[in-house]
């Protein structure tokens, strides 16, 4: 009896330890600059964009074709410039600081594939960049069909498939 | 655990780095630094397998041993299975033991050494440890290409090899006492903030060392926690203070703080950590200081984060220790 009532106590003060001690680290959190953080990434993001649409046009313009392949042209080419600048060395640096700005986007995706190809590469084709090119990228590809099966079902049935 | 050695003293010490600890403070004082994070070889954990391999081998040259004089090494790291050690050691032919505590790694292995050596089982030994940013980082982390944005309370890996020779031969510093640390655990999840996680192990630790060998603060000339950086600095001053009323003070420091320039090198943020961080800020610029005698005593005390990234996944919180060893210079 007297052995259990000690450790009850015991379980309660640690508990109370725990507590005071995330005070103690919380009050030595530093403050991220989250609006700083925002807004460079709004600027970037929207740089991408305009970056973007200026491929389109000059698709359209200079191959005449559709915008819908000049869109299909610029997604290309912002992803072997994002793959390119990652295997050069310097687009993590780009990404550190733009953050979001430049992760979003279609180069974020390009960026997390490209990178865990070059860090496996010496595991071998199979163990390495194989086993490991989508491990970050999986997520995104995984969730992003189950999505769009999900949302393709509502249009389908609900909108009448428009 | 508290106990105290008669016979043990630190012979030699060696330390490798790679660029980033060349441009920091302590460069200049580094035994052997690698321009290149590779080290001139093909991947990541051969170039510390590399560093660790170059440190016994100047340890060794210092002393003027060959390796079959040397009675045992022991060895850590970070890379899964203590990889890096057992790599290391294989071309040096000395028994070996492989040992794991995260960062706490160098002095767990030193207190290992001590108590054989007091012991009378060995007369000799190397105690060596070694990390490497980019190996650590796509263990831990992500692809170091992989530019993902982190919060000022994460911490830079620090790179290269370190490694220290101690004997029943009488030597300027003398392995006085050590006090091995318990597993903590204080429901800290983030792995971004390490010094969070380890500053209670570093505090539980410092405290029993004081109570069992009574003695306070003031009886060190420094205490130099292992790789806690800023911030954890900071929670194990007010941590000490409000948990156990022991203030600090001015012979403490971080070895975190001190491996990097924080002002000029920015992508360390607070600071650096790793096995390496406390065995090469000590060995570079503290055991020295030991020798001349401008230190006469100092406690190091090394603090480990005990998690892997399964455990995170798996919402655990993230448990530390923390080992502690006093050295003591020799008139």
């Amino acid at each position: 009896m007297k052995t259990r009532k000690s450790s009850i106590i015991l379980v309660g003060d640690f508990l109370m330890d725990k507590i005071s001690y995330k005070k103690i680290v919380d009050r030595h959190k530093p403050t991220e600059t989250r609006l700083i953080n925002a807004i460079v990434a709004f600027v970037v993001g929207g740089l991408v964009g305009v970056i973007g649409q200026l491929l389109i046009d000059f698709y359209t313009s200079w191959l005449h074709i559709t915008t819908q392949d000049a869109t299909s042209f610029m997604i290309v080419t912002l992803v072997f410039i994002s793959c390119l600048f990652t295997a050069l060395g310097f687009f993590d640096k780009w990404v550190t600081f733009a953050k979001c700005g430049l992760i979003i986007p279609i180069t974020g995706f390009a960026h997390s594939m490209m990178s865990s190809g070059m860090e496996y590469k010496h595991e071998g084709p199979i163990y390495g960049v194989g086993a490991n090119l989508f491990k970050l990228a999986g997520s995104v590809i995984l969730y992003g069909i189950v999505a769009a099966w999900f949302f393709g079902m509502i249009r389908y049935y609900f909108l009448g498939g428009v | 655990m508290t106990f105290t050695y008669d016979d043990v003293y630190i012979n030699y010490y060696a330390t490798v780095g790679g660029p980033y600890e060349k441009d920091g403070p302590l460069g200049p004082s580094l035994d052997k630094v690698y321009t290149n994070l590779y080290a001139d070889e093909k991947t990541w954990e051969q170039a510390e397998v590399k560093m660790l391999s170059d440190s016994i081998d100047l340890v060794l040259r210092n002393s003027k041993k060959d390796s079959q004089d040397v009675d045992l090494l022991i060895s850590g790291d970070l890379l899964n299975q203590v990889t890096a050690s057992s790599y290391a050691a294989l071309k040096f032919n000395i028994p070996f033991f492989g040992i794991y505590g995260a960062c706490s790694s160098s002095v767990e292995g030193i207190i290992l050494m001590s108590s054989l050596i007091d012991g009378k089982k060995i007369k000799n030994g190397i105690v060596s440890v070694s990390s490497h940013n980019m190996s650590s980082e796509k263990q831990f982390r992500n692809p170091t290409e992989y530019g993902a944005p982190k919060p000022k309370t994460a911490t830079f890996t620090s790179t290269g090899g370190a490694s220290v020779f101690l004997s029943n031969q009488k030597s300027k510093i003398r392995v006085e006492s050590s006090t091995i640390g318990k597993v903590v655990d204080m429901d800290q999840t983030d792995p971004f903030n390490m010094g969070a996680v380890m500053a209670a192990a570093a505090g539980d630790t410092i405290y029993r060392h004081l109570k069992d060998m009574k003695r306070t603060v003031n009886d060190y000339d420094l205490i130099l926690t292992g790789d806690l950086g800023v911030y954890g600095r900071e929670i194990l001053i007010d941590y000490m203070h409000q948990e156990y009323n022991i203030d600090l003070g001015k012979n403490y420091d971080d070895s975190g703080t001190m491996l990097y320039n924080l002002e000029k090198q920015e992508e360390v943020m607070a600071g650096a950590s790793g096995p390496l961080c406390i065995a090469m800020v000590s060995y570079s610029s503290i055991l020295p200081l030991l020798e001349k005698g401008k230190f006469q005593r100092v406690l190091l005390v090394a603090t480990g984060a005990l998690f892997s990234p399964t455990f995170v996944y798996q919402h655990k919180p993230i448990y530390s220790i923390s080992h502690a060893v006093s050295l003591e210079a020799i008139k």
